[in-house]
């Protein structure tokens, strides 16, 4: 009924706009959005391999299971750091930020 | 075109529209709020996808937890309670174009695999993914390490999160 | 002693010498005594060697037929050999005995000469004649005569000498007489600038090598000339008949002169150099400078006599297709016009002299000439005859002069007064009272050499040449030697008249002392011979003594000769001749000068006659001052510090500027700036360009490894997978 590529297609899609926001987006929280768009994407991938292929074999499902725990590890971190950041530099744009270099 | 394929479309369009206003809102509350219904999107997906544990994992701790703390991000890390700066930064369009091409060659590469419009197998009857999932997580012989590493990295993000974002004074 | 004893042994004679030469350079220089013990020993071993030689050689019947004569293979010329070696033949054996008692008694008469004994001068110099030191003495200061300081120095000299003309002597090839000739130059040169302090001693010796080198240049062409004709250098392989009639028939093309002809001129311009015939004459009178000794047996006795013994040498040359009675060839006219005019030329300067050995300088050139004329004429035997004689009163002659100088010093000394010029005739007079031996002496050898009748060696010689210019017909010759003779007479007597008789004109004069025997024996021996000699050589028919004694001289001399000279008719003119212009010349003489006491009063002191013809001025004139001026202008800066110099300072700036174009055009632009500071603000400028690339802002980074990402991506793609 929908093929597969249905949901691959959204998937990357998703995974587009995800990517879009992070190279673009000026505050640093809205780059981590654009992160967890692309997490999601992903997860979507996963899940409809899973359920497009052995549904029997839940590798796809552990696997997103694992992602959501990572994205949500990563998130924690990411904002802890964009909020200390932010009590130093007083500053979330992501332009001001750029002390990685020589 | 069935029922499920026009429920599919429907609820494609709704997340990608949302995630769009994720990306492009200048308020970033709004971005915030955008990302939430984005997520039920999704929750949605997953659940066409007959992924039931999966759609109510992703509403619990996605849009209960993390979308909650992008919330709380973004209202701490205001200057100013209005938000008129642009949003965008100078170079949106080698971004667009990255997005677009990014798109495109998944697309592009995809699309020569055999399998790319195959169509869902019936799901067996009598198959509990939920139990399977939970006996696939915790079997020794299966993923159980990986989600114990799993819980060791959350417990390390919480301890780091604290720590970084802890206010010393 | 066999032949073959004699003969080794006549390669011995010249070595004592040589080997005396080189012991006292490098030995025995510091020691006096030492030094005049090795060179007298060695003059006395070759004195002994040619006595030895001598009497071998009269011993020997037909002595011209077998010299002693040995030569080696010296220079290998392809298939053949040049070579080299001794021969004693009369003519050499003759000479050999005067060249041995001359060098002998000249080494002795040094040691006095050279104030052997006496004490260091108080200020002499190594350079300059001595000048006496003073000796506390009886209580008051005396000034004697001091020693040398060049003592062994001198005698190292006379014995490379010595060994020049032993060498030359006994040599059988012109290489060797060659040979001998320029050492004996270069010793002239060496003794004539003895005192090489005085300026006018190192221009005589310079002047007098100058002169005789170009003499040899011509002598060395002939040689040379000689060898290409011929192919060897031996007397023996030259003066055989063949290569004589050879040699006098093929003309040389120079002066229609056959090419016997033009050798026998060109080596006879070596002899007119070194015997100082016109009209390189001019070294001679300044050779004076050097000391007595010196005068005596260079210039007198042995090296002059070098030159007339190279052309009696090369007579089969000069007279190849002559034969006696014809007339002269070309060649033979030329010799004898340059003798007989050096002859009279020379005579005509020594009247105006007032120097003592200038009078006897310019004697010796006369009579060398007469030698020579004698040659030109074809009378072989009376050349021979004159040359001996010439050397053993020539020799007595000068030694005597070098003793009244030696004593007029001692006056000199005596008084203090040193302006007087103690070798000044007009200085002298009356030294017969105080200086009896050297008055006798110099007095026989002044007679013998005006040619004085009978008792003297000279009359007998000189009688012979005038004889054979008369029996041949030369009646030019035969006047103009007359004439010569008679003036050698006057001058002769003119010096001995100022100098021993009448009264001493200076209180020099006055405490003039005889000299001591080393200088006195000499003297006494050499007039022995100059007395004696003349009778081994009485003509056969001449009035009541020819045929007492056999002519020995003219069969002896005679043999080396392929032709045995004829013996001459007895003719009274030119006996008569040789009576009046001796004894006339002498009284005439006497006369003159007994009562003359300054040169105010000389009659005979023409300017131009005191100042020899004005020839050494001519010559400065017209050679001298060219040549100098050539070296010195055009050679030395023109061609080698103006072109030479100007080519070689060309390369400095030339590769400076080469240097300093590629520095500027070249490694400045190119390498510095170009390469070196281009590099650098390449590098720079893609630094500072690439830098902004790193903003620090991680969204652009991000864009940068996506773009990256996509580029590499489709490229590997579309190249490998497409």
């Amino acid at each position: 009924m929908i093929p597969l590529s249905w949901y691959l297609i959204l998937a990357a899609a998703l995974f587009g706009i995800g990517l879009f926001g992070v190279l673009v987006r000026r505050n640093a929280v809205a780059i981590l959005l654009g992160v967890e768009l692309m997490l999601n994407a992903v997860n979507i991938n996963l899940v409809s391999f899973w359920r497009y292929g052995d549904v029997t074999s839940m590798a796809g499902q552990v696997f997103a299971v694992i992602v959501f725990a990572v994205a949500a590890a990563e998130v924690s971190v990411g904002l802890a750091l964009v909020i200390s950041v932010y009590r130093r530099r007083n500053t979330v744009i992501a332009d001001e930020l750029d002390l990685l270099k020589w | 075109m069935t029922g499920t394929q026009i429920i599919f479309l429907i609820v494609a369009l709704f997340t990608l529209g949302s995630a769009l206003m994720v990306v492009t809102t200048r308020n970033l509350i709004h971005a915030a709020l955008w990302l939430v219904s984005t997520l039920f999107g999704v929750a949605v997906i997953y659940a066409l996808l007959n992924a039931g544990f999966m759609a109510v994992v992703q509403v619990v701790v996605y849009i209960g937890a993390i979308a909650i703390l992008f919330i709380f991000a973004v209202m701490l890390t205001r200057k100013d309670l209005r938000d008129n700066t642009p949003q965008m930064n100078k170079n949106w369009w080698a971004g667009a174009l990255i997005a677009v091409l990014t798109f495109g060659g998944l697309v592009f590469t995809l699309q020569g695999w055999s399998g790319f419009s195959k169509t869902a197998a019936a799901v067996p009857s009598g198959f509990d993914a939920i139990s399977q999932l939970g006996d696939q997580l915790t079997s020794p012989a299966a993923y159980v390490l990986p989600f114990e590493v799993a819980s060791v990295l959350l417990l390390a993000a919480l301890v780091g999160a604290v720590y970084i974002a802890f206010n010393k004074k | 002693m066999t032949h073959e004893f004699v003969t080794s042994l006549v390669w011995l004679i010249p070595l004592p010498p040589l080997l005396a030469f080189a012991l006292i350079v490098l030995f025995t220089n510091k020691n006096k005594a030492l030094s005049h013990t090795v060179a007298i020993s060695a003059a006395f071993l070759s004195w002994l060697g040619a006595m030895i030689v001598f009497y071998n050689a009269v011993k020997t019947e037909h002595f011209g037929e077998h010299p002693f004569a040995s030569a080696v293979n010296w220079l290998p010329t392809g298939e053949t050999w040049l070579k080299v070696g001794v021969l004693i033949d009369p003519l050499s054996a003759a000479v050999l005995f005067f060249v041995g008692w001359t060098v002998l008694m000249i080494f002795i008469y040094s040691v006095g000469y050279h104030n052997y004994g006496q004490p260091a001068g108080d200020h002499d110099h190594a350079g300059l004649p001595p000048h006496g030191a003073t000796v506390e003495e009886h209580g008051h200061k005396h000034v004697v005569p001091s020693i040398e300081p060049m003592y062994s120095r001198f005698f190292a000299f006379i014995g490379l000498f010595a060994f020049g003309m032993y060498t030359l002597v006994v040599s059988d090839n012109l290489l060797t007489l060659f040979v001998g000739w320029e050492i004996m130059g270069l010793c002239s040169y060496l003794l004539i600038g003895f005192w090489y302090g005085k300026p006018s001693a190192r221009n005589a010796a310079m002047k007098a090598f100058m002169t005789t080198r170009i003499g040899d240049v011509f002598m060395l062409i002939g040689i040379s000339f000689l060898y290409y004709a011929t192919g060897t250098l031996s007397y023996r392989e030259i003066f055989t008949e063949e290569t004589l009639h050879v040699l006098a028939s093929v003309p040389s093309g120079v002066f229609g002169l056959s090419a016997a002809g033009l050798i026998a001129i060109l080596l006879f311009i070596g002899t007119i150099g070194k015997s100082a015939q016109f009209p390189l004459h001019v070294w001679l009178p300044d050779a004076m400078e050097g000391p007595t000794p010196v005068s005596a047996m260079i210039h007198a006795a042995t090296m002059v006599s070098a030159g007339v013994y190279a052309v009696i040498r090369m007579f089969p040359l000069l007279t190849a297709g002559w034969h006696e009675g014809a007339p002269l060839t070309s060649a033979m006219t030329f010799v004898a016009f340059i003798g007989a005019f050096t002859a009279i030329f020379a005579a005509t300067i020594a009247v105006a002299q007032n120097d003592i050995k200038r009078v006897l300088a310019y004697s010796t050139i006369s009579q060398l000439g007469f030698m020579i004329a004698a040659i030109g004429m074809g009378a072989y035997i009376a050349a021979v005859f004159h040359l001996i004689t010439h050397a053993f009163f020539k020799a007595l002659l000068f030694l005597g002069s070098g003793s009244v100088i030696h004593g007029m010093e001692h006056g000199v000394l005596h008084t203090g007064n040193h302006s007087v010029d103690p070798q000044d005739m007009f200085n002298m007079g009356g030294l017969r009272k105080k200086m009896p031996v050297t008055f006798w002496t110099f007095l026989i050898g002044g007679f013998a050499l005006s040619g004085f009748p009978l008792v003297t060696a000279g009359f007998w010689s000189k009688d012979e040449i005038l004889a054979d210019a008369f029996a041949n017909g030369h009646l030019a010759i035969f006047i103009t030697l007359a004439v010569a003779a008679f003036m050698t007479a006057f001058y002769t007597m003119r010096q001995i008249t100022l100098t021993f008789l009448g009264e001493a004109r200076t209180k020099e004069a006055e405490h003039a002392q005889e000299n001591k025997w080393t200088m006195t024996a000499p003297l006494v021996v050499l007039s022995f011979f100059a007395v004696t000699y003349g009778w081994v050589g009485i003509p056969e028919h001449f009035p009541l003594l020819g045929g007492l004694v056999p002519n020995w001289f003219h069969e002896f001399v005679g043999g080396t000769l392929a032709e045995h000279p004829p013996v001459l008719e007895f003719n009274i003119v030119p006996l008569l001749t040789s009576l009046v212009v001796a004894l006339g010349g002498l009284a005439l003489g006497w006369f003159v000068y007994k009562d003359i006491k300054s040169p105010a009063e000389d009659k005979l002191q023409i300017p131009f006659l005191k100042n020899k013809y004005y020839f050494d001025e001519a010559y400065e004139v017209l050679f001298i001052k060219p040549a100098v001026w050539f070296s010195e202008v055009f050679v030395s800066k023109w061609m080698d510090k103006g072109f030479i110099d100007g080519i070689l300072h060309l390369f400095g700036p030339a590769t400076g500027g080469v240097g300093s174009a590629i520095r500027n055009y070249f490694d400045l632009p190119v390498i510095n700036q170009f390469l070196g500071d281009g590099s650098a603000d390449v590098t720079w400028w893609v630094g500072k360009n690439l830098r902004p690339i790193q903003t620090g802002r991680i969204q652009q980074y991000l864009i940068l490894s996506l773009v990256v990402l996509f580029v590499v991506g489709g490229l590997l793609y579309f190249l490998l997978l497409a």
